[in-house]
């Protein structure tokens, strides 16, 4: 479906971005209609296409579906910043844009003569962004950590697991996903100021403060009441049954989620199991708590034989929250997922045709495009030429002078 | 650099928009990010309060519906006023208030909006510009429109749950509402984008997002894998996703206080970490001849031998474990060890690094007689401040100046509250 007006289409952006925090947050302006500019290099690729998945499995520069999932819609340049030309080329495309993202270790961008002084030289009213695990500034900031690290950091680990058991570490890094929203809604802002005054700035994103900004209830808890929150599992206080059961089938599992007396009266009637509505061990949410280890027995024996599309189609109908606990497989066709479009599919030059995620808001008048994502230096020609007017003769000598490599 | 402070002749970024924030629940904290950017956010709850309100834990430990930690979290430096919409007068007064807000951010079920007559083809007719945002659970539409949810059950359906826990146990969740605040987050983004547009063309949107999409984010590469070679990605509980290695590696471990968040790597990266934690070890005497001859450039993790690498484990272990998590980060930062703790949240408030970078800020209570320190901004700009405002609302407390601004005296409020419409 083609659209007519892109949000962003009059914006320009570069990133100087690797991994999953920086890229993300660019993506937003590439899937509205930005032109975004990705800058590595070949001996400094983003190194989530050093990673897998693989098409074949066979890790080459261009073939890593991890890195495209980030990167759609952006045009990539081939980019030495170790050298004098790279660094000074850099420069131009901070001056031809309006908003740079960042998110190397603190005191790369330095280093490279890229941090923001050097940019606002070049381009008085840039908005830019830097993303780090820590800050720009404080006692540690260039302690190095890959986003991992900050579950640790951030309280999540502690909060992730079992009461019996030592904290647990999420798949993914979650502050690499819970930070891009933060940055782009920053930026907006800030373009926004500049559209009013005229007026560029930087701004300093800490992954580990907006972690903690999300837990802000919970540490209120521990800053006025003295209470540390800690991990429960499946349950909730608010909530019995409240857990993930076993399910028909190998590693498949359901959650229920049973908070008020009406909708555990919902669940015996639609179980068959109405004898239990009359059970003083399960009557109110308090007794239902105490007794939260039959229950959940209960409650299994009854999920075991069933699959979990049947729990949740069951359950769900009574007025009960039930539902899948979804595979990675079953996302790819979860229906509400695919009803929304969430993943897109895209034709990618070594790929292939694969699937990618899009946008989680839907716009309704600007929606997202999702293209593919460039291979590595696929633009080369066209930012130096067509976005920097540069002439045909420079453009021959940073090829033979190695600086797009 | 100079960061901008909280000085009065510094004009925030969003100050001249004004948000109707019509969320409940989980959902408060669109508004607040909208808030903290300089937007002046209006919490609209019906006369009896928020949901919210009831929702532990409360200051005190005491059921009181001004004081919900949730709301003091995610409602702070909003206006608070009070608003029946299920009243015919009500929807009136909500629908002169649209004319002047450039935002509506809304929670209810799907429908629900409609079903009152305020969805956003009436809301638009009144106002063109506005942007009226909905959070819920799974979208506007679709087939699981209707279902009831919770945490819990987005969680599982976003694929996030799956990923995470032990493998010898179900699937486990973090113990915090996450997929909500996701969607919020993501609610601001997608509100703000709008804006952008808004001030382009003068062409109001709608924004539906779903929380069961945003947390999708979260399966990061799970997904792909299946996609490229179905390869069906799972839980790994404390060690690092079984993706690149065949060997269990911790990325969690147990040292003498509690714990630590580190990984042992092969190549360029190994051999940078992991030599100076060697000699860190041999500097007390816990590296032996073995270990310290183990060439980590040329090591590649996906191919070496359980027996080694548990070898390996179980020296580092042991070192672990005759050290605080204190003694470890310090020592790592000093030698640029990739070693962080695994912090409480009490190891949090006293965290020196968010100490030095002024994050937490006093809020004053009061009601309480309390200054009560807060996370601070989400974000440190060089020009237009991102501070948190004030505590949050009291139920109706800006009553008289916000509906001043429809032209109404305190008198009418007065009479309205008696209607029960405010």
């Amino acid at each position: 479906m083609k659209m007519g007006a892109q949000v962003f289409q009059d914006l320009k952006v570069v990133e100087f971005a690797i991994a999953i925090a920086g890229p993300t947050t660019g993506k937003y302006f590439s899937d509205h209609g930005a032109t975004v500019v990705h800058v590595e290099s070949s001996t400094h690729p983003d190194i989530l296409r050093l990673s897998p998945p693989y098409r074949k499995g066979v890790p080459r520069i261009n073939a890593s579906a991890y890195w495209t999932q980030y990167n759609t819609g952006k045009y990539d340049i081939s980019l030495d910043l170790t050298h004098a030309e790279g660094r000074e080329v850099a420069r131009r495309l901070a001056g031809w844009c309006d908003v740079v993202i960042e998110n190397f270790a603190p005191g790369v961008m330095e280093r490279l003569g890229l941090a923001y002084p050097d940019l606002v030289k070049v381009n008085p009213s840039l908005v830019m962004v830097s993303i780090s695990n820590l800050g720009q500034t404080g006692p540690y900031a260039k302690h190095r950590g890959l986003g991992q690290a900050l579950h640790g950091l951030s309280g999540l680990a502690h909060l992730l697991g079992w009461p019996d058991r030592e904290p647990d570490n999420p798949f993914a890094a979650v502050p690499d996903y819970l930070v891009p929203p933060f940055a782009l809604a920053a930026l907006v802002a800030a373009l926004d100021f500049r559209r009013r005054t005229g007026k560029g700035q930087y701004i300093d994103i800490s992954q580990f403060e907006v972690a903690c900004s999300m837990l802000a209830p919970v540490l209120l808890d521990r800053i006025a009441n003295g209470h540390e929150a800690v991990r429960m599992g499946n349950r909730d206080l608010s909530g019995a049954p409240h857990a993930v059961y076993p399910t028909l089938g190998n590693d498949r599992w359901c959650a229920i989620a049973v908070f008020t007396n009406e909708e555990w009266k919902s669940f015996c009637r639609e179980t068959g199991k109405t004898h239990l509505i009359s059970d003083p061990r399960f009557a109110t949410l308090p007794a239902r708590k105490a007794h939260e280890d039959d229950l959940d027995a209960i409650v299994s024996q009854w999920t075991i034989d069933r699959t979990g599309e049947e729990v949740m189609r069951t359950l769900q109908r009574a007025g009960v929250a039930a539902a899948v606990v979804n595979t990675p497989a079953d996302l790819l066709s979860d229906p509400q997922l695919q009803h929304r479009q969430h993943f897109v599919m895209v034709d990618h030059p070594e790929i292939g045709p694969h699937r990618v995620g899009g946008q989680p808001s839907k716009l309704s008048a600007t929606p997202a495009e999702v293209k593919r994502a460039p291979l590595l230096g696929e633009h080369n020609e066209v930012i130096l030429k067509d976005f920097l007017h540069m002439e045909e003769e420079e453009y021959i000598n940073l090829i033979l002078s190695g600086v797009l490599k | 650099m100079e960061l901008a402070k909280d000085t009065p002749d510094r004009e925030a970024p969003l100050k001249p928009y004004r948000v109707l924030d019509l969320t409940d629940g989980y959902c408060l904290a669109c508004g607040k990010i909208l808030a903290d950017l300089g937007a002046e956010v209006i919490k609209v709850e019906g006369p009896a309060g928020d949901r919210a309100r009831q929702i532990p834990p409360f200051y005190g430990d005491k059921p009181h519906p001004e004081q919900s930690l949730l709301c003091f979290a995610f409602n702070q430096g909003k206006k608070g006023i009070t608003l029946n919409l299920g009243h015919a007068r009500g929807k009136t007064i909500f629908k002169s208030l649209v004319k002047l807000a450039d935002i509506v951010v809304e929670s209810y079920d799907p429908g629900y909006l409609d079903s009152l007559g305020l969805g956003y083809d009436a809301l638009s007719t009144l106002n063109p510009r506005l942007i009226l945002t909905s959070i819920t659970a799974f979208g506007q539409s679709g087939p699981y429109r209707g279902f009831k949810q919770s945490d819990l059950v987005v969680t599982a359906l976003s694929g996030f749950l799956f990923l995470c826990g032990d493998r010898d146990r179900p699937p486990v969740r973090i113990s915090f509402p996450i997929a909500f605040y996701q969607a919020c987050a993501e609610a601001a983004a997608g509100s703000l984008m709008a804006l952008y547009h808004r001030n382009q063309t003068a062409q109001g949107q709608r924004v539906d997002v779903s929380a069961q999409e945003a947390l999708a984010l979260y399966t990061s590469n799970a997904p792909a894998f299946w996609e490229l070679g179905k390869r069906l990605v799972t839980r790994s509980g404390r060690n690092r996703a079984e993706i690149t290695s065949t060997v269990k590696s911790p990325q969690l471990w147990q040292c003498k206080d509690g714990g630590i968040s580190f990984a042992i790597y092969g190549g360029q990266l190994g051999a940078r970490v992991n030599t100076p934690l060697i000699a860190w070890m041999d500097s007390e005497g816990m590296a032996d001849d073995w270990l310290k001859s183990v060439n980590w450039a040329e090591l590649d993790m996906a191919s070496l031998s359980e027996d080694f690498f548990n070898e390996v484990k179980k020296r580092m272990a042991t070192f672990f474990l005759k050290h605080t998590k204190a003694e470890l980060f310090q020592g790592a930062i000093e030698r640029e060890i990739m070693l962080f703790p695994v912090n409480t949240l009490g190891d949090i408030v006293e965290d020196r690094q968010l100490r030095a970078r002024e994050f937490w800020i006093e809020v004053e209570h009061p009601e309480l007689g309390k200054t009560i320190n807060y996370p601070g901004a989400f974000a440190k700009a060089s020009l237009t401040p991102i501070i948190p405002g004030r505590r949050a609302p009291l139920l109706g407390e800006h009553n008289y100046s916000i509906y001043s601004l429809l032209g109404m005296s305190r008198q009418q409020v007065d009479d309205l509250r008696k209607e029960g419409i405010v």
